[in-house]
């Protein structure tokens, strides 16, 4: 017996009892659509993700004031303001794989415009943040160095807050007022989108850095010179890792801090966030894996029951098979097909399911809708593979029966 | 009729069939010996537990004698394993049922075709045999009709073109009219006639003596054994035939 024999009566078999066959494909079919469908939404999400990190910039480094032991009491991170400008200009003097290294002092504030008003960050800064972050102005100019030294009282605003302040009107030229301290908005920011966690980016309005710390956030009057973030961008090509180790030990010197004792910082990298996510991804990945493996074994139960009742049913018929010449191989064969046939029917119906699913998530979330062939092809041998180990113990109960006794049935 | 041991077609010798039922032991063939050659017609008869049935499993190469040997043309098979056996029915054997036992799923032609799938042989050639096999049975316009559109004679008739497609060495019919009425079942019995005539080695299993009088050779069998083997003047059945045609 040849295999496109086999196949031909394996379909015709499966088609003298379609509902049941549909029936029994269906823990198949739901386990590979919900794996694909997951997978393709899940990588869907992992590029968005990509997307977003890509737009922070790369090859950045963020330094925070970190954890400081005050009389044995832990205060939080940021609680106490340690970094300073000085640290930022010792670091670009110092790192030489340092481009640039932007302090950076952020606070809540209130701006109205004429009758409008909108509550945002505001984040003092220097032109090298925007350099940092590869973030250009849109319309307008950024800040002059004059205007960053000296404290001058211009605004650069993100999308979103251009967008609450003055609609479609062009902002540039009005005039805005910061915590009631009267700034000109010289231009707008490019859009730069939504951050990994979800923030929207352009809800956000710039000020020079010595202006924002002196009129605005106003933080502590004996530490003038103390920031909320240091951005560090690497130049292209160097080795982040080395750049990270150089500026901490940098720091530690700077801040004189004991061997042993803790970093008064922190210094995070976006590779790092990246990795949390490749992780999180892992965790994913590895999760989908044991559904796809519960649901595939629970399918193939479920085929291996129908074709024991096959097996049962169709008695007589195997009889008849052999007392015509098939020997049991062709039996075993013939059965094996058939469950085969079932299973991989199943995952190709699974696949086409899922990547229905998918594309609707996809469409609804604005995700791109992202799965590798090969995962398609993967799933439908799976699948086959599933058929093979649960039509096996039917098949040879099937090839073992007596002609006699099997004529003699039903 | 029945020369030397080596040419007959069937040649069986003291063959025993027993089977454990739960604590006895029942012996279904307690040594038959006998020949058959080369296109007899031979009627098999016994009442149920004489033993016919068994002794046709064995002849059939479906099941093995516990002792004794049998050789079918000349090659011993009474020890061959499952595969080998299925390949002997499969060129040797061609087998009618009572109940016809079609594949209600295929059509007339894939049902005839079915014995020859198991020998390997092409598609083309297949088609071509099959049909050949219906043409020879009288149902070659019937090619494309599945078993439930057909009537019982014409469902037998499928069964034997089934038998014939392989060009065994012999036609064993187990009761092929127990299901019929008596004007198909003339019908049938004619069919093998003919069959007969063109050389064909027909042995029928029944229990009818209305269809053993149509055979050349009558074997009885009670209890295992073989009781009466004889030669008669058969009936003729196409004389019987046109006279049922007469009275209807």
């Amino acid at each position: 017996m040849t295999l496109s024999d086999a196949a031909r009566s394996s379909l015709d078999a499966l088609r003298a009892n379609a509902l049941r066959s549909l029936l029994t494909m269906l823990g198949i079919v739901i386990g590979v659509a919900a794996v694909i469908a997951m997978m393709a939404v899940g990588g869907g999400a992992r590029e968005q993700v990509n997307e977003q990190i890509r737009s922070l910039g790369a090859n950045l480094i963020q330094i925070v004031p970190g954890n400081v032991t005050s009389g044995g009491v832990r205060l939080g991170a940021g609680q106490s303001s340690m970094l300073t400008d000085d640290d930022a200009v010792s670091i670009i003097r110092q790192v030489p794989s340092v481009q640039v290294a932007a302090p950076v002092v952020r606070g809540g504030v209130q701006i109205v415009a004429g009758a409008s008003n909108w509550s945002t960050a505001a984040m003092g800064v220097t032109s090298g943040y925007f350099e940092a972050r590869e973030w250009p102005v849109e319309t307008g100019r950024d800040f002059s160095t004059d205007e960053s030294t000296r404290g001058g009282q211009v605004a650069l605003l993100g999308q979103t807050v251009a967008r609450n302040l003055f609609g479609s009107d062009n902002p540039v030229g009005e005039s805005i007022r910061v915590r009631n301290v009267p700034f000109e908005v010289i231009g707008v920011m490019d859009k730069k989108g939504q951050t990994v966690f979800g923030s929207d980016q352009d809800d956000v309005i710039f000020l020079p850095l010595m202006t924002a710390r002196q009129r605005v956030i106003g933080t502590n009057r004996a530490k003038t010179r103390s920031v909320n973030q240091i951005t560090v961008k690497v130049r292209e090509g160097e080795n982040l890792a080395l750049a990270e180790a150089e500026i901490r030990s940098l720091l530690r010197q700077r801040h004189r801090l004991q061997e042993g004792a803790e970093d008064d910082f922190q210094v995070r990298n976006l590779a790092e966030i990246s990795a949390t996510r490749e992780q999180s991804a892992r965790t994913l990945a590895m999760l989908l894996a044991a559904v796809a493996g519960v649901s595939l074994v629970v399918g193939g139960i479920g085929i291996m029951n129908i074709m024991l009742v096959s097996v049962t049913e169709r008695t007589r018929e195997i009889g008849v098979r052999m007392a015509v010449g098939a020997r049991p191989r062709d039996v075993l064969v013939q059965f094996l097909i058939e469950a085969t046939t079932l299973a991989i029917i199943g995952g190709a119906v699974g696949v086409a399911l899922g990547l229905g699913v998918a594309k609707a998530v996809a469409d609804a979330a604005g995700w791109p809708l992202l799965i590798a062939p090969a995962v398609i092809v993967l799933a439908v041998v799976f699948s086959g593979l599933v058929g093979v180990a649960s039509g096996l113990y039917p098949a040879i109960r099937a090839s073992r029966l007596d002609p006699v006794e099997a004529l003699r049935t039903g | 009729m029945m020369d030397g041991a080596g040419t007959a077609l069937v040649a069986v010798k003291d063959i025993t069939r027993s089977f454990r039922m739960g604590q006895e032991t029942v012996q279904a063939l307690a040594g038959v010996s006998l020949e058959i050659a080369t296109g007899e017609f031979v009627a098999v008869m016994g009442p149920s537990g004489s033993g016919k049935s068994t002794f046709m499993n064995v002849i059939g190469c479906l099941d093995r004698p516990t002792s004794g040997v049998y050789r079918l043309a000349g090659e011993e098979v009474s020890r061959l394993s499952a595969t080998a056996l299925a390949g002997v029915r499969n060129r040797r054997i061609g087998f009618v049922f009572q109940q016809f036992n079609l594949l209600q799923r295929a059509d007339a032609l894939a049902n005839v075709e079915l014995p020859m799938v198991y020998a390997g042989i092409a598609g083309a050639e297949r088609h071509r045999r099959a049909r050949a096999a219906l043409a020879r049975v009288g149902l070659a316009d019937r090619a494309t009709h599945r078993p439930m559109e057909l009537s019982g004679g014409q469902q037998q008739r499928v069964a034997i073109a089934r038998a014939l497609v392989n060009e065994p060495a012999m036609l064993l019919a187990d009761e092929p009219t127990g299901a019929l009425d008596s004007r198909t079942s003339l019908g049938i019995i004619a069919l093998f006639r003919a069959l007969n005539a063109q050389g064909m080695t027909v042995i029928i299993v029944t229990h009818e003596e209305e269809v053993a009088r149509f055979a050349d050779r009558v074997i009885r069998f009670r209890d295992g054994k073989v009781t009466t083997d004889g030669r008669q003047e058969p009936a003729d059945v196409v004389a019987e035939q046109s006279r049922l045609q007469g009275v209807a």
